[in-house]
This record gives C-alpha cells, structure tokens and sequence, in this order.
C-alpha cells in the first residue's frame, strides 16, 4: 500500500510537470515567439484556459503527499522554507499575471504584465528544478527527521549544503531548457501564422540544448548520488520509464523533422513523464536522502500514514482521478484546434 | 496578582508569533474572496436560472456582469489560497506531521474533487458564453457553484477536526490516524459550521449585489438591471441574514456551549458561574479585575441561548484553570460582539428593504438605497469576526484538548524566515488588493453592458 501511494503521488507530480511545464515553456518564450498584441493574446488563448487545471496537479499532487505521507511533506516544506514560498510568489504572480492582463486594454498595462509572466515563468522551473536536485542530492535531514537549508552557501557539495549548489542549478537549468522545448512545442502546434514559425524555430535549438543538458545532469547525478547506478539493476520500472523517455525523445525529433507538432509534443510529454518516473524509480523507496545518514532516509515505509488512512484515501482517489482526467480530456477537446485570439474583452 | 508571563507565541522574537500572526493575516485576507465567490456563485446560478425559465434578458445581463466581478475576485482567491495550501507543511510542520494521517484526506479531497472542477470550468463559465449553448453555460455555473461548496465543506471539515476532533486514534509516536472516516468526514461540528459558513457566504453576495443595485438606482443608470439587482439581493439578503443567526449560528452556538464551555465563557466575558446567565450587550471585558466594565446586559439570556432554558447554570472563566483559557480574552469577547451585532443590524437592514421592496417602494426610497449601497462591508465584517471567534476561541490549542499551538510549529524554521515572508505577504497583499480594486472599478463602471460600452 505505501508502494502503491509512493507511486500515485510520484504520478501526479509528474502529470504536473508536464501539464504545467507547457504553461511555463509558453510563459518563457512568449516574448520572443510573440511580437505584437494580437499575436501575445493568441499565445494567452491557448494556456489560458488551461493553466488554472495544470497548477491543480500540484495542489492535488500535494494534497495526495499530506494524506499519505505527512512527514515528508513537513520535513521538506519546513527544511525549504525560503525556497517554497519563492515558488509560491511565483506562481501567484504567474496567475494574476494571465488573468489581469486582459481585462484593461493598454499598451502599458499588458507590457507589465507580459514581463511578470515571462519572469515568473522563467524562475518556476528553475526552482522546481532546484527542487528534484535536493531530493536526487539528498538534503541533511537528523534523527529527528527535520532539516534547514539556506538557499545557497557555497554552492558545492561540502558540509554546508544550501538549496543551490553547482550540481542543483545544473538540473534547474536542465529543467529551464526542458519547460522553454516542451513549451515551444505546445506552441507549434497549437498556433499557426508568424507565432507557429518562430515557435518551431525556437523548438530545434532547445531540443538541440536539452540533449546536452540531459546528458550532462544525468553523468552528474550519478556522481552525486551513486545509489541510483546502484538500484539501476533492481528496478524493473526504471528501464520500462527509461523505454519510455527515449521514445519519447525519438517521437520529438521526428514530430520535428515531419512538422507534426502533435506527435512532437505528445513525445515531449512522455520524455518528461519517463524522465521523472525513472529517477522515482531509481531512489525509490526513499523519497527523501539524508546526507549525514541512510538511516535518516525518509522513505514510503518509515514516512507513511497508518493502513486504514491510506486505504480509505485510495478508495475516494480512485473516484477523482479518473473524473479530474476527464476535466482534461474535456477541456482539451473543447478547445482543440488552432487557437486564435478571441475578440477584445471576450477571452484572454 | 498572579505571575504575568508572557504566553508563548506573544514575544515578537519567538517564531511562533511570526507563525500565528502570518497565518492569521493572510487566512483573513484570503477570506475576503472567496466568501463573495460562494456567495455570487450560487447567486450567479439563481439569476442563469430565471433567466433560462423565463427568457428574460435582463436576468441574462446582469449574470454576465456578476460572472465578471466572479472571474476577478475568483483570481484573487485562488492566488490569496495557494499561500495556505503550502503554511500546513512550511510553518506548521509538527502539526502537519502529527496529523497529517486524518486532516490529510479532506485535504486531498479537497484538491481532486473540488480544484479541478472548478479550475476546469471557471475560464469556460467567465470566456465561454458565447461559444456554449444557454444551457452548456448554466452547467458551467453549476460546476463552478458545486466546486466552490463543495470546497468550502473540506476545508470547515478539516477545520471542525481541529475545533472538535473526532474519527481518530493516537498511536503510540504519536501521531493521530485516521480511525473512522465518515465519523472524521460527517462530524456534527462540520455540518453546523458549514451551514453557517456557506449561508453567511449568500450573506455576503446579496450585501454586495444590492449594493451595486443601489448605486445604479441613486445613479440613475441601468434602471433594469439595477432593478434586478436589488430584487434578488434584497430577497436572498433577508433569507440568509435570517438563516445566518437562526437556525445555523444558534447551532453552532450550542455545540460551543457544549463542547468549548471555557471559550464560551471568554465570547462572553463571562468571569463567574452561576444560573439565569445574562447576555452582555455592551461592556468592556477587564480580564486583570474579572469582569466588565459598563456592561448592558440582559438577564438570563445567555443561559437560554446555550442550553436552552433561563435558569442553566453557564460556567465562567473561574471555573477553569487558567493555563486552558484562550490567549486573547479582548479580541475574543469584541469579535463575537461585532459578528452578533451586525448580524442583528443586517436582518434589520434586510428586512425593511424587503418590507419596502414587496410594497413596490424600495427603488423610490432614496435613503433606503443609500444605506444598502453603503452596508456591504457589514458582512465581511461580520464574517472576519466570525472566523476570528472561531480561531481565538481555539487556542490555547491546535486541535482542541490534544495538541497545544505551541507544539504544532515547524521545528527548524526561525523567527527571522517567517518575519520576511510575512512582510512579503503584506507587499503582494497590498498591491494584489489595490490592483483588485482597480479592475473591479473599472467593471462596475463598465456596467452590465459589458467592455465595449
């Protein structure tokens, strides 16, 4: 049972990424993909009505780690604290930042809003990145099962650890390169005209940008936390997430080559979606490393709830999931085609 | 006199002030929102529905103006909440820690069945009119009035836990589990604050779609709508203002009698026991002398409204140790004064406005219109002060009679970190209700007619 919830939050942090991720890659690259209003708002148009549900995923992903496993959540929310409410400011100002903007019709009014949004959606990822970088890392939690980190102290990975260090800002900006290519092709294939153009140009060079990225945090995690080499072997899930992630990768390039920027996002998803579900399965079951000792590890056996609370809860989860993936299909479906953007004072 | 030791969590220096005053201020602050979200909701759905059934446009116009105030102040609300979502694990991590295993399901629940829904729908019900059918946009109403209710009911659940813990076990570490959930889901103390709560929500709404009724009418301007609002904010107004104190509120108030005797005490500023308790009207508690200063009260009142008959015997703060009485005695008693007194001023409001109104005089009655236009602050008011006798009321614990606020703080996090968030808070707060401010001016002066007038 705290395998299977040790799995079910792992899901839906991951559904979030990409789901989210999208928003923050439009987010990032708006500026630069979209030049005038008119083409801003068709970028608006296409996350606006689907940025609300994406954040979601992260309020219900937590939710899921409260009711299952309390002590991680409070372990990690207290030992990040700085580094969670940046997150938070962020994402608050990314939201009103979509919703305000097109509600006054001004040059200089939407200029400022333009900017906090391609700034929150720049520095999200980059946190959120930082953020699997403690956990692949490990952070120095004792025996009474709480830490605190600084966000940053010398930046390497000595006794004084902080929430930056070389190796945590190397995956967030694996993470930033990720969210910008993953968003520039929701973008190509959302949009048409001069937005679609630049979006798929952008596209090439980013996916060009994460393979290096990729490449370079992967050989770096496996020197910061030899353990997951060494779990390689055992987890029969973590090659399946790896089958998955380097298909992923190949349904990328090609979507690109043929310009089917469906097919090309679709893979994106599921290189994220493997990406994430094979590093859980390779740290699993420890969902939070301790630096100082293993046996300080925060795990899904020594972290959990008792049996009853997790079994009542995934009685009522296996209700809501299906139906918030039905809000999706839904949503997605009421809004497919090529965005435009909608008459002033009727859409975003 | 006894010792004067400063009760933990009053020392600017301890972290656990920081943590009190933070999640105070932005709880308070968050509130403002949604309490009118629920509130215009559910009015929105009520106008949507008159207007399918009877093909009246006017209803029609004046919905899509209120889904346009929705649509911002909803904003506000999802940005204002997501900052209490995070305080469970950031600032209150032994709490969360220790109880994660029964509060964690509501609020997990919580995120599935009542974010996605109304997440989904909310751009669909603010941005879709024109592309949904009459009915497909009603159903968008709907979904965003049942998730905005039903997310109101997991987090009083969560909160009745803390008031009125039941449906769980202590377990050797510690740690309070889940043992029944639909004792912990259904607790009576749930059921009555949620009526209360969700009642007082309509409360809001009505206040502040009258509100916007008397102006246009004192203006002169958008008579029909105008007209409407003052229609369905005055007749729902009265209604809940009604249902807020009676049945919902005397509810609640005897499940305090009963299960928070020494909270009821301190509402009241009520220092000695005794039978034929009176209701202070009026006074000023003097918690260092044990009594009230110049109090108006009327005798044995209170003993009928706690338990039912004039002679009870209601205990005062006398009769209990004092380390178990709440912190903030003065804050308390005004509170609950406050929310008891505009509660009885609004139903007054209400009702005159409705006797008014079914005379067909309401629209002619200029000061009548001047006071609706200017209460709609009574019920936020009124609200704040309720969750403030709520939350007062609690301490000195966290989750009543088991685990003390002091012992539910992150243990890692100091004084210094949660200062500069909070100061943080009040920067973003104060710029996010300027810009509120701003776009919902702009709305009302826009009008029913919508952006292009």
């Amino acid at each position: 049972m705290e395998t299977l919830w040790f799995w079910l939050v792992s899901v839906m942090v991951a559904i979030y990424v990409v789901m989210d991720g999208f928003d923050f890659g439009a987010g990032i690259l708006h500026l630069f993909v979209a030049e005038s209003n008119e083409e801003r708002r068709e970028v608006l148009a296409a996350i606006g009505p689907l940025w609300d549900g994406n954040e979601v995923w992260l309020l219900a992903g937590g939710g899921s780690l409260f009711l299952a496993f309390p002590k991680v959540l409070a372990a990690g929310f207290s030992g990040f604290y700085l580094a969670i409410w940046l997150v938070v400011w962020f994402l608050m100002l990314r939201g009103i930042s979509i919703e305000f903007r097109s509600h006054v019709e001004d040059g200089l009014w939407r200029h400022f809003w333009d900017s906090t949004f391609a700034v929150s959606s720049l520095l999200l990822p980059v946190l959120l990145g930082a953020a699997l970088g403690n956990v692949l890392r490990g952070v120095p939690l004792d025996a009474s099962g709480y830490f605190s980190l600084p966000l940053w102290s010398d930046f390497g990975l000595g006794p004084h650890l902080g929430v930056l260090d070389w190796y945590t800002v190397l995956v967030s900006l694996f993470a930033l390169v990720t969210m910008a290519a993953h968003g520039a092709l929701f973008l190509a294939w959302k949009t048409a005209g001069p937005v679609q153009d630049r979006s798929k140009g952008l596209a090439g060079r980013l996916w060009a940008l994460v393979l290096i990225f990729w490449v370079l945090a992967t050989l770096a995690t496996t020197a910061v936390n030899p353990a997951i080499l060494r779990n390689l072997p055992h987890a029969p899930l973590a090659w399946l997430a790896t089958l998955i992630f380097l298909g992923g990768l190949g349904l990328v390039f090609t979507g690109l080559h043929r310009q089917r920027f469906l097919l090309a996002f679709l893979g994106s998803g599921a290189f994220i979606l493997g990406l994430l579900a094979a590093s859980a399965a390779c740290v699993f079951p420890v969902m939070l490393r301790s630096t100082l000792d293993p046996a300080f590890d925060l795990t899904a056996l020594n972290a959990s709830v008792g049996q009853h609370g997790l079994r009542v809860g995934l009685a009522w989860w296996l209700l809501g999931f299906p139906i918030a993936l039905g809000y999706m299909a839904f949503l997605f479906r009421f809004h497919r085609g090529k965005v435009s953007a909608a008459a002033e004072g009727e859409g975003y | 006199m006894a010792s004067l030791e400063t009760p933990r969590g009053t020392n600017m220096g301890d972290p656990l002030f920081w943590h009190r005053l933070q999640f105070g201020f932005t709880a308070t602050y968050h509130y403002l929102f949604p309490q009118l979200s629920m509130g215009l909701a559910f009015l929105i759905v009520v106008l949507k529905a008159v207007g399918l059934k009877t093909g009246d446009v006017r209803y029609d116009e004046t919905a899509r103006f209120w889904i346009r105030i929705f649509g911002i102040n909803f904003a506000v609300g999802v940005v204002t909440g997501i900052p209490l979502e995070f305080q469970f694990g950031t600032n209150w991590a032994r709490f969360s820690q220790l109880s994660g295993g029964v509060i964690g399901q509501t609020l997990g629940m919580e995120g599935l069945f009542a974010f996605f829904l109304e997440s989904s729908f909310l751009a669909l019900l603010v941005w879709g009119e024109k592309r949904l059918s009459r009915r497909g946009h009603f159903g968008a109403a709907l979904a965003l009035w049942g998730g905005s209710w039903l997310s109101g009911y997991f987090i009083v659940a969560t909160n009745a836990f803390m008031q009125h813990p039941v449906g769980h076990e202590l377990l050797a570490d510690g740690t309070y589990q889940l043992a029944s959930f639909w004792t912990f889901l259904l607790n009576p103390w749930a059921l009555a604050q949620y009526a209360h709560t969700m009642i007082a929500a309509v409360v809001t709404g009505s206040f502040v779609v009258a509100s916007i009724g008397a102006f246009w009418a004192l203006k002169g301007i958008h008579l029909p709508h105008a007209r409407v609002n003052l229609k369905v904010g005055t007749a729902a107004g009265l209604l809940t203002s009604a249902l807020v104190a009676f049945p919902t509120g005397d509810l609640q108030g005897k499940l305090v009698a009963r299960h928070q005797p020494i909270t009821l005490a301190a509402m009241e500023g009520r220092f000695e026991s005794g039978p034929r308790a009176g209701l202070t009207l009026i006074g000023q508690p003097n918690v260092a002398q044990r009594k009230i200063d110049n109090p108006i009260q009327v005798p044995a009142v209170l003993s009928f409204i706690a338990y039912g008959t004039f002679s009870s015997d209601v205990r005062g703060l006398s009769a209990f140790p004092q380390d178990q009485w709440p912190q903030n005695i003065e804050l308390l008693y005004y509170s609950f004064h406050i929310m008891a007194g505009l509660g009885t001023i609004m139903i007054a409001i209400m009702g005159l406005a409705a006797l008014l109104l079914w005379r067909g005089r309401l629209e002619g009655t200029r000061p009548m219109l001047w006071v609706l236009m200017l209460a709609f602050p009574f019920p936020y008011i009124a609200t704040t002060a309720g969750w403030a006798v709520a939350e007062f009321g609690r301490q000195p614990w966290l989750i009543y009679g088991l685990l003390r606020t002091a012992q539910g703080a992150s243990p890692t996090v100091h004084a210094g970190q949660t200062a500069f968030t909070t100061l943080g808070f009040a920067g973003i707060f104060v710029v996010l209700g300027l810009l509120f401010l701003y776009l919902i001016g702009r709305e009302i002066a826009h009008g029913p007619a919508g952006h292009q007038a």
